[in-house]
């Protein structure tokens, strides 16, 4: 059996007094698609921001093939982990990440978003990245837009450019926080298409997410987040059609009430 | 009442008034340059993780934001060599006092603009894995350098009006030499409006090219 490539060891965090999760264990295979959902709160983004560390874990750790992030020091009776400014560059060019917001940089163009960490990251020349940054926007329907500002682009074009941005760093893992909550109802479908696009691809993938029946047609696995840890697991079948425990077949009734 | 307004004596010291001009824009230059680039420096300090620059930043800032330049040069000038042994020029004293000033002021300024950066754009650039240096100087500071860029035009203006304050050490500028040749002359009417004339034309351009930057900074927008 080969290791996986993202384990999730007793991972917690709270903030001040309020626990959001704690004991998250988790395996992520490669071509995993792990489709995370719950209610609000429940914390969907805060475990995925824990993943590539914008968030600081308070327990546990991620182990990224097979090496721990991070470096675990014993301060007293309790152990914490330090991260080198190191070792989160490189754990970042591993797992990508796809913002509710975008996120692009609005005085930077399309190109020059996808270009940004082929650039200052990568170390790439400008003329081999703006060659594979238009090789992304290729991807993603956008090469026509390389030269817009950010500004000028529709909301699901703006997230297919994120998406772009994230792609050109050839992650291993790619993270999406909600990436169609923040857009209008007529475009949520070319984003997703470009998901699909992606998980067809056999990519390793993360995503949190409200859209159930594309999480049921997308995912190899499902996640229901609930009472402070993983309530509910298994294949979109399992969990999104007969859903075992009681919280998670209310959150999934409440989901179906107006579907038609 | 009647008056005569006669330039010819301005006309006839224009070399003076010239030289206070040149004086005038080489302590503003020295001053711009100096007050602006640690004012970011003092700014980055204050926002940094380790307590002491953080402390150090505040430190200075409430310091030279609350005393007045004019005590400040006066300070450096007749003060500061009898605390150490140095020998302090009128230029050097001045370029002290109204850079140190401007950086205090700018500081806030700079902070204020990274301050309003979304968070989102933080994110976004370590997700894709740059380090925070990189962050600050390719997403974070040009995006709030040009929020702040009115502000910073207001800064380097009066800086511009603040090399006035350096006639308090006798170094040789426009109100310095304005103040001789009228003195010499006996006509302050002409001399004081000439030099008032003098500020508005150096400075107008000035100002004119700062909009025209930020009209370019500005295509982008939507």
């Amino acid at each position: 059996m080969t290791a996986p490539l993202l384990r999730i060891e007793g991972l917690g965090k709270s903030f001040g007094d309020r626990a959001v999760f704690s004991g998250v264990d988790l395996e992520v295979a490669r071509g995993d698609r792990i489709a995370i959902i719950g209610a609000s709160g429940s914390g969907k983004s805060t475990l995925l921001r824990c993943i590539n560390v914008l968030e600081r874990a308070d327990q546990g750790r991620v182990v990224l093939g097979g090496e721990p992030v991070g470096e675990e020091v014993r301060r007293g009776d309790r152990t914490e982990t330090r991260y080198s400014e190191a070792a989160l560059v490189r754990l970042r060019q591993r797992v990508g990440m796809v913002f509710q917001q975008f996120n692009l940089f609005p005085h930077m163009t399309v190109l020059g978003n996808v270009m940004e960490g082929l650039v200052t990251v990568k170390r790439m020349g400008r003329d081999a990245a703006a060659r594979q940054a238009l090789a992304e926007l290729a991807r993603v329907g956008l090469a026509d837009k390389a030269e817009a500002y950010p500004a000028h682009l529709s909301g699901g074009q703006k997230q297919r450019v994120a998406i772009a941005r994230a792609l050109a760093m050839e992650p291993e893992v790619l993270l999406f926080d909600e990436p169609t909550s923040a857009l209008d109802p007529a475009l949520v479908g070319e984003v997703l298409d470009t998901i699909q696009a992606l998980a067809g691809e056999g990519r390793t993938m993360l995503l949190v997410t409200h859209e159930i029946g594309f999480a049921y047609h997308m995912a190899t696995r499902v996640l229901f987040l609930a009472e402070g840890g993983i309530y509910e697991q298994g294949t979109p079948d399992e969990v999104l059609k007969n859903p075992r425990r009681p919280l998670t077949q209310a959150f999934i009734a409440g989901h179906r009430r107006f579907s038609f | 009442m009647t008056y005569r307004w006669d330039f010819a004596p301005i006309l006839d010291n224009w070399q003076a008034l010239a030289f206070g001009a040149i004086g005038t824009v080489r302590l503003f230059l020295v001053c711009l340059v100096l007050g602006l680039s640690l004012g970011l420096l003092v700014a980055l300090m204050r926002r940094s993780r380790h307590g002491v620059l953080r402390w150090l930043a505040i430190g200075f800032i409430e310091l030279f934001r609350n005393t007045p330049v004019l005590v400040q040069i006066l300070w450096f000038y007749f003060a500061l060599p009898m605390l150490a042994p140095v020998e302090i020029s009128p230029f050097g004293a001045a370029i002290l006092g109204i850079s140190l000033n401007s950086a205090a002021y700018s500081a806030e300024i700079y902070r204020a603009g990274i301050q309003s950066i979304e968070p989102g754009q933080w994110e976004a650039a370590r997700a894709i894995g740059m380090t925070g240096l990189q962050v600050l100087r390719r997403i974070v500071l040009p995006q709030a350098l040009r929020r702040v860029l009115p502000a910073l035009t207001n800064r380097g203006i009066e800086i511009f009006k603040m090399t006035t304050l350096a006639s308090v050490v006798a170094y040789v500028e426009l109100l310095q030499q304005g103040k001789l040749v009228a003195s010499l002359n006996f006509n302050p009417l002409e001399v004081y409006t000439v030099i008032g004339a003098l500020f508005f034309l150096l400075l107008y351009p000035l100002v004119r090219a700062t909009y025209a930057l930020e009209r370019r900074l500005a295509r982008s927008d939507a």
